[in-house]
């Protein structure tokens, strides 16, 4: 059962397609994000599910029944908003209540829930407080309890960390899968952060110029992208240009642009011989100790990046300046800066893909 | 010099104008009206002190009625120009274009380049028997006869609406320009209706807005002259009116300075009591910003 069904949805500004025949499921009970790069019309598609746009052409279905006639104060669908939009004029506890009125339901039930859904939350008694007396973490729970005491078919949420510090977005990332396991509603996440995509989905959509590039489960979009696009945009990687010179089964032989021949492995189809392609590798599949079978570069350390487990070794081969992740940078890492070395990288890890018209 | 001299220097010399300006054209004056409704006549160039030009005041009913009377249309006209002026302040905040909301704004503006008399003189040219509206409603056959549409109460409160309609609107403008559009979404994807919203998160939010444009727009009708007097003719039975009047027609100045305190501790007392009522102070509204 779907709890949310989009079909061809398209939606047109002026002469600019913002939406472009975008077809989604979002199972019951799931965590399904968008992930795309700012103005790739993710708002405007969860602007047209929540009811603020009208989509051109298209069907929105929410459990299987069509949407697109029900004014945005009707549908079962709410939305936290990007800077949470919590009412400043009502304390805690009325924002919470606001719905509910809204409902027609009885006083004491308004409280027995608002009470209910502020202890589900970790919140207990802050229902008098104002909002300007809570910290971003607790606004943001706020908000999505004020959204869930309506219990929704389906949550949308749009960016609600992007206004949070790091720490706290780490914190409130873990924190918010598991209010959604709590509630076991489907929830409808916008993101331009993969971190963020990839850590709390179940499923997420790759967006990209009003289209979907790619639905999968996060493990699928990092280790198996279907398209250049995601591949690039998806977690950290290693990306040259190059052209194809022989094709065999997946296998494929390719040219790089001022280096050397590499065997790698087509992530789509259509590569022909001669074309135009970009290979991505990314930086942890490299290895700086020899791997039988696996393409080789050789060049000096050009500098050490440390970023405690993220930490990079960049190595200088030709022009081209190669990533390699080093999870322990510290007196037991084996080079340092000018060092002449050697990185492999097996051909199931280099990805190719067509070259793109732009970007 | 020391830099704290310096700053201190340059203190005294902002606030000496604004001193000046406040003691000597408002505190002065206040207090020399005081003095002078203290003041009772009892013969040629003798006085006793005392609170007889009050009494006065409240045993002529004409004098009480006036000034309640006076309260009560200024009182209309304020929220008829709050009706009036927040589609308009909600259009031009929420509506218009960026680029065509400083055009509408100095559209508003327009009217107060021309003087309080022109614009009264411009209704009475449309309204007076002879005006354009009276032949008009003759030419389409609506009456047989001329008619006077001026010296009625409400062609009145129509001209006094008309003067004070845009300092409802500057104010609402002001505020409603801060409304963050995603309270107003949040508002319906939470349920509510039109009217929800609008009750609910509209005039809550502009509530500071409305209280300023409320507040001045009143403080002006109750002490406006010129339209009344103009529109309303001699009978029109404007506060202000009879303190002219007992100033400048009777000499009676000490009358006049009784019904001046009267007139300012009445509408600032009617002021207080709409702060009360809404829950507002001045702080949170006139002075905002």
């Amino acid at each position: 059962m779907h709890d949310l069904e989009c079909v061809n949805l398209t939606r047109v500004f002026g002469r600019h397609t913002a939406v472009n025949d975008v077809s989604f499921t979002v199972p019951r009970g799931s965590f399904f994000s968008i992930l795309g790069p700012s103005g790739c019309g993710k708002t405007t598609l969860m602007r047209m599910i929540a009811g603020f746009e009208t989509p051109d052409k298209g069907d929105i279905r929410i459990k299987g029944a069509s949407v697109l006639q029900v004014p945005p104060n009707r549908r079962s669908v709410k939305m936290v908003f990007q800077h949470l939009a919590l009412f400043p004029m009502m304390n805690i506890g009325e924002n919470i209540a606001y719905g509910l009125k809204c409902r027609g339901e009885s006083r004491s039930e308004i409280a027995r829930k608002v009470a209910d859904v502020l202890a589900r939350i970790g919140l207990p008694g802050v229902a008098e407080k104002q909002v300007s007396q809570l910290s971003g973490g607790q606004k943001q729970r706020i908000a999505i309890a004020r959204c869930m005491v309506l219990d929704p078919d389906v949550l949308l949420l749009d960016e609600p960390l992007g206004a949070l510090d790091l720490k706290l977005r780490e914190q409130m990332k873990i924190e918010l899968k598991l209010l959604q396991h709590q509630f076991s509603t489907t929830f409808l996440y916008i993101t331009h952060d993969q971190s963020e995509a990839l850590v709390m989905s179940d499923n997420v959509a790759v967006m990209n110029a009003g289209r979907f590039e790619q639905i999968g489960t996060p493990k699928e979009l990092y280790n198996a992208p279907r398209t250049g696009f995601v591949a690039g945009f998806v977690g950290d990687t290693n990306r040259w240009a190059g052209k194809v010179i022989a094709i065999s089964g997946q296998s494929t032989r390719v040219a790089l642009e001022a280096g050397p021949e590499i065997t790698a492995t087509a992530g789509t189809a259509g590569l022909t011989p001669g074309s135009r392609a970009e290979v991505f590798i990314r930086p942890e599949t490299l290895s700086l100790s020899p791997v039988a079978g696996a393409n080789q570069f050789t060049g000096s350390v050009d500098s050490l990046l440390f970023n405690g487990a993220n930490s990079r070794i960049l190595l200088r081969s030709g022009e081209r300046l190669i990533e390699i992740a080093q999870g322990v940078m510290d007196a037991t890492t084996a080079v340092a800066r000018g060092d002449q070395v050697s990185a492999w990288v097996r051909p199931a890890h280099a990805l190719v893909f067509p070259a793109q018209m732009a970007g | 010099m020391k830099s704290s001299d310096a700053s201190r220097l340059t203190l005294i010399l902002l606030f000496t104008p604004f001193a000046l300006w406040i003691i000597l054209l408002i505190i002065l004056p206040q207090i020399g009206i005081g003095w002078l409704s203290l003041r009772e006549k009892i013969g040629p160039r003798e006085y006793t002190f005392g609170f007889g030009n009050y009494l006065d005041f409240f045993h002529e009913p004409i004098y009480w009625n006036t000034l309640l009377r006076t309260a009560w249309i200024s009182v209309l006209v304020t929220v008829l120009a709050l009706f009036i002026g927040f589609p308009v302040a909600w259009y031009i905040a929420r509506i218009a274009r960026r680029r065509s909301r400083a055009a509408l704004f100095l559209m508003c503006l327009i009217p107060l380049w021309v003087s309080d008399l022109v614009r009264a003189f411009g209704w009475i040219l449309l309204l007076r028997e002879t005006g354009l509206v009276s032949g008009a409603l003759q030419w389409i056959g609506f009456t047989s006869g001329p008619v006077e549409l001026l010296y009625n109460d409400i062609t009145v409160v129509i001209g006094m609406v008309y003067t004070v309609v845009l300092f409802m609107i500057v104010p609402l403008v002001s505020t409603l320009d801060g409304m963050d559009n995603a309270l107003l979404e949040a508002g319906y994807n939470l349920g509510g209706s039109r009217f929800t919203v609008f009750r609910r998160i509209v005039v809550p939010y502009a509530m500071p807005g409305i209280v300023a444009g409320c507040i001045i727009t009143f403080m002006l009708a109750a002490g406006s002259y010129l339209t009344p007097i103009l529109l309303g003719g001699k009978n029109s039975m404007w506060f202000t009116e009879q303190i002219y009047d007992q100033y400048v027609t009777r000499s009676n100045w000490e009358s006049g300075a009784t019904f001046g305190v009267l007139l300012l501790v009445f509408t600032s007392a009617v002021v207080w009591l709409g702060l009360r009522l809404t829950g507002q102070s001045l702080a949170s509204t006139v002075a905002k910003e």
